[in-house]
């Protein structure tokens, strides 16, 4: 992903009020042309507010939104260069598939047959070749879906805005509409803006993710630097699972830091591994994610700088992978309290799944650990 | 699995059966009766039991009967397009711009008329629109017309005022049903893809209202017709009704069986009405669900 693409859109300390409720507090985001470009949070946390705003159907109580470099203040929903795909799909009861489609094309200057072939393309663009007779109503979620992007592209925007499109269908669909959403999107290259509360969707798909709680984006970045580097403990505990300890500061060294971890023992991070953005007040806090710490037999070797031992609590077992709940030896001293620490292993053929109760080591490396402070 | 079916339809036709006499006696035994009438011949004060097409043949020739036949039905096309026209906008408001938590208090406003009797209702209008009523004395009152209007009373015009206002939350219901149906998102969906408000409504809301307006237009359609107290006061018994002309045949004239010829014989113009906007109403029904 290059950063030097044009901006598309742009919020400028976008505010949103009703009555009361604070729903935006000053947004500002720049979205680039050809971004699949992801809001994500859990909900009431103004995701879907920021698409509306973009889209027309919501104003603005204070900043300003820029579509190609034009203020939409005073552009109405139906002038904006942008089309949606809605939650529930809004398809026309009232109208066959094709209608559906080429509703927008009414003020279109081209002829009936060729507007009839542009339906049918793209129809045939998400997997609907020949569904344009059917009625509205006899189609399926996956395949109502579908009909809305197909009858949002026909008009070339540019940009889609897709609104928790594939929450309301069953996983194998949702895994399936992913991988062609993103194809469609390379294929297209129109920017594509999707609101979701699903994690696991928006590292998927996007390029990059806005993560908003409370009408602010929390942080922004691609998926693999949320992911590996969240700016805070709650990025951090809405994307994917992290198991957090809280740690003691013993020293600090330029940018980097010693820290005592009840469990792990005394660990030297550098600046990369320490984020400063910590706005709730637990105290400095350890975390890591269950894949970057393994589980190994009493007498196998391992790579791993570091070794600590611990008891296993609970196993569950997903059958590619079992995630072990662990006690650490020591995670308890500080102040009592029991801290269950969750490890995942891809299940290998030929290497047993561990026991409830067994006592186990645990290796691990502090490239791994994030101090949040 | 068939037992249990028929177990099922036993209990649903038990619980049917009540309604169902009750209908047949008050609804189906009448209406047979009036059949019957309708083919036998007119004795002095009495009815002689000999099967006639005449009455029939009297009916369908007489320019009287279809003078004011065809005067019923051109009054009460006018009454339906009046009523549904002015009952859309009442509808639609309520339906889109009033808070939900509100919406029930207002359809409870719009069923007020019914709180007083539809005769009283009726004597209301001729005050309102008589030689010397509520309009004419405050327009001449005001200075602005010398005379008195003479065209809203006894006429037409009248008639349609009184009925438009009668039956206007038969009307606002069944639209409002209908256009509380719609999905909100479907209108945001209009205007996304590049439709004005305007376009929008004519588009996506109208279609999927026309089920709730057919339903209004045959609702205020099929009683108008029938209507005599209205044509009677209103209209000052100057321009008769259908049903005027059923009523005297049957209780001033004393001519049951020309009278019962009268009835069926509009029964079965307002059934085929109906039966064509129904028609209209499954093409509209087909497409939705």
């Amino acid at each position: 992903m290059t950063d030097d693409r044009k901006p598309m859109i742009e919020c400028r300390g976008v505010h949103k009020h009703y009555g009361d409720y604070h729903a935006l507090r000053g947004i500002d985001l720049t979205i680039r042309a050809g971004e699949f470009f992801s809001l994500l949070g859990p909900s009431g946390c103004g995701k879907t507010t920021l698409l509306r705003t973009i889209a027309g159907f919501e104003d603005i109580s204070d900043g300003a939104i820029l579509i190609d470099q034009k203020h939409m203040g005073d552009v109405p929903a139906n002038k904006r260069p942008t089309n949606m795909v809605f939650q529930s799909y809004a398809i026309f009861p009232h109208l066959t598939v094709a209608q559906n489609v080429a509703f927008g094309l009414r003020r279109d200057p081209r002829g009936r047959a060729e507007k009839a072939a542009l339906v049918d393309e793209s129809l045939a663009m998400v997997g609907l070749r020949g569904f344009g007779n059917r009625a509205a109503h006899a189609l399926s979620g996956g395949q109502r879906q579908r009909v809305a992007l197909a009858r949002a592209l026909i008009l070339k925007p540019k940009v889609l805005l897709l609104d928790e499109p594939l929450s309301a269908l069953d996983r194998k669909m949702r895994e399936q509409m992913q991988v062609e959403l993103i194809k469609l999107q390379r294929q297209v290259g129109i920017t594509f803006v999707l609101v979701t509360h699903d994690q696991e969707e928006a590292l998927v798909m996007s390029d990059r993710i806005a993560v908003m709680f409370e009408g602010e984006i929390a942080q922004l970045d691609g998926p693999e630097a949320l992911y590996a580097r969240p700016a805070n403990r709650r990025v951090a505990d809405f994307i994917g699972v992290m198991n957090f300890l809280p740690a003691r500061i013993l020293g600090e060294q330029g940018g980097g830091a010693t820290v005592e971890v009840p469990g792990l023992g005394v660990v030297e991070l550098p600046e990369r591994q320490i984020s400063r953005a910590n706005p709730d007040d637990a105290g400095p806090t350890i975390g890591f994610r269950p894949e970057t710490m393994t589980l190994v037999g009493p007498n196998q070797t391992h790579g791993q700088p570091r070794e600590t031992n611990a008891t296993i609590d609970e196993v569950v077992y997903y059958g590619d992978m079992t995630y072990y709940d662990l006690r650490l030896d020591g995670a308890a001293a500080m102040d009592g309290k029991a801290r269950p620490v969750r490890i995942s292993m891809r299940n290998v053929f030929g290497r047993d799944v561990q026991e409830v109760g067994t006592r186990t080591r645990l290796a691990w490396s502090p490239g791994s650990l994030v101090l949040f402070r | 699995m068939a037992k249990g079916w028929d177990a099922q339809a036993r209990q649903g036709y038990a619980l049917i059966a009540p309604p169902f006499l009750y209908a047949a006696l008050i609804l189906a035994a009448p209406l047979l009766t009036i059949l019957a009438y309708s083919f036998l011949t007119d004795g002095y004060l009495t009815v002689v039991r000999d099967f006639t097409w005449a009455n029939y043949v009297q009916v369908w020739t007489d320019p009287i009967v279809r003078t004011v036949m065809l005067r019923s039905l051109m009054v009460s096309a006018l009454v339906t397009l009046v009523t549904v026209l002015l009952a859309f906008p009442v509808a639609y408001y309520v339906s889109f711009m009033i808070r939900p938590e509100k919406k029930a208090t207002w359809l409870f406003l719009i069923t007020i008329p019914f709180w007083t009797s539809y005769l009283i209702r009726v004597f209301l209008w001729k005050v309102i629109l008589g030689y010397n009523g509520v309009i004419n004395s405050g327009l001449t009152g005001l200075g602005i017309i010398d005379e008195p209007l003479t065209f809203i009373l006894y006429n037409v015009n009248s008639i349609v005022i009184t009925l438009a206002h009668a039956y206007a939350p038969f009307a606002i219901l069944p639209i409002f049903v209908a256009l509380e149906k719609i999905d909100r998102s479907l209108l945001e969906a209009g205007r996304d893809l590049g439709e004005s408000r305007v376009m929008t409504f004519l588009r996506v809301t109208l279609p999927l209202a026309m089920p709730g307006v057919l339903a209004a237009v045959l609702i205020v359609f099929i009683p108008t017709i029938g209507d005599y107290v209205t044509p009677e006061l209103i209209g000052g018994g100057k321009i008769p009704m259908i049903a005027n002309l059923i009523q005297v045949q049957m209780l001033a004239l004393d001519n049951r069986p020309l009278g019962s010829a009268l009835a069926v014989t509009t029964m079965a113009i307002v059934a085929i009405v109906s039966i064509v906007f129904l028609l209209i109403n499954r093409r509209f029904l087909k497409v939705r669900s």
